[in-house]
């Protein structure tokens, strides 16, 4: 039983990820699929010299990490008990705690804390190598299409 | 203000200080963000590519990169208005070789983007507005288009943490 929930959850993150990986930006960004749930999901990337946004001090660009709090906000809509057909962002608003340690993996964890018929209510947050210290959180509306 | 210092000066002070501004983003080269100039007026421009698709079915531009470009002609107005005196002025010259130079860019303290319809896979255009800039804060609104300017496909407003000293 354990064995048969762990294969399926094997067979989602596999689905997942050829879906991240046909978004050609994703793949740009080198976005991976870590985990999935029920209206959940957790994507990371790594840093990367050309997404530096502030050259003093090496810190990735703000927008890159509204790049993959977008991306995982997206797939925890698709990952929802609706099954939603698609989803596209209607509002999505980030607060920047503080900036993401340089060489450090980026790790989003969003989820989807309400869908109503045709309105998906997001949550997520941006961690690094600390995981105790977000970097940014996000909130944001998405549309889901049935 | 020397009403008659020379065109050609007044012009190679500005593109090349506006230039230093850009060049020093690497992220912003990435995505080929670039910036026209009109006087102090910037409309920043996101010329297609297909590294910046989101949805490949419809297709249209990844909504992160969507935010990024509004994020990134945010920072580079508030900036460039910060600065504007002081170079005009002679005070300062900024120059992409010198990294020293270069104004340290305002830090982003929240971004929220209004999708407004899905971006077209062709080039997008942005223009940024200082609702209000203090010493330490500042508030800023951005308008982005693709094929007409009253046709927007996402706005946004932040608030930015002004560079001390």
């Amino acid at each position: 039983m354990d064995d048969r929930d762990t294969q399926d959850d094997e067979n989602r993150i596999r689905i997942a990820q050829q879906f991240i990986g046909a978004i050609p930006h994703a793949r740009a960004l080198g976005m991976q699929v870590d985990d999935l749930g029920p209206g959940r999901a957790t994507i990371s990337m790594p840093w990367a010299e050309h997404l530096v946004g502030d050259p003093r001090r090496g810190v990735v660009h703000g927008g890159v990490v509204s790049a993959l709090m977008d991306t995982c906000c997206g797939a925890a809509v698709m990952m929802h008990p609706a099954t939603p057909r698609s989803t596209a962002t209607i509002d999505l608003r980030i607060d920047y705690m503080r900036a993401a340690e340089p060489g450090q993996r980026i790790t989003a964890k969003a989820e989807c804390y309400h869908m109503t018929r045709s309105v998906a209510f997001l949550r997520a947050v941006a961690v690094d190598e600390d995981d105790q210290n977000p970097v940014a959180t996000a909130t944001g509306t998405f549309t889901a299409e049935r | 203000m020397d009403r008659n210092e020379p065109l050609e000066q007044i012009k190679s002070r500005r593109d090349s200080a506006l230039k230093a501004l850009v060049s020093g983003v690497p992220y912003m080269n990435w995505l080929g963000i670039m910036f026209d100039r009109r006087g102090d007026e910037l409309t920043a421009v996101l010329p297609f590519d297909q590294k910046l698709i989101g949805n490949p079915a419809l297709p249209a531009l990844h909504g992160g990169v969507t935010a990024a470009f509004l994020e990134m002609t945010a920072i580079i107005e508030l900036s460039w208005t910060a600065m504007w005196e002081d170079l005009e002025s002679g005070r300062i010259a900024p120059d992409a070789a010198v990294p020293d130079s270069l104004p340290r860019l305002p830090k982003t303290i929240d971004f929220t983007v209004d999708y407004l319809r899905s971006g077209l896979p062709r080039d997008a255009y942005a223009r940024a507005r200082v609702v209000r800039s203090g010493r330490r804060y500042a508030s800023v609104h951005v308008e982005a288009w693709q094929d007409n300017r009253a046709r927007l496909f996402a706005q946004a407003t932040g608030h930015f943490l002004m560079p001390q000293g």
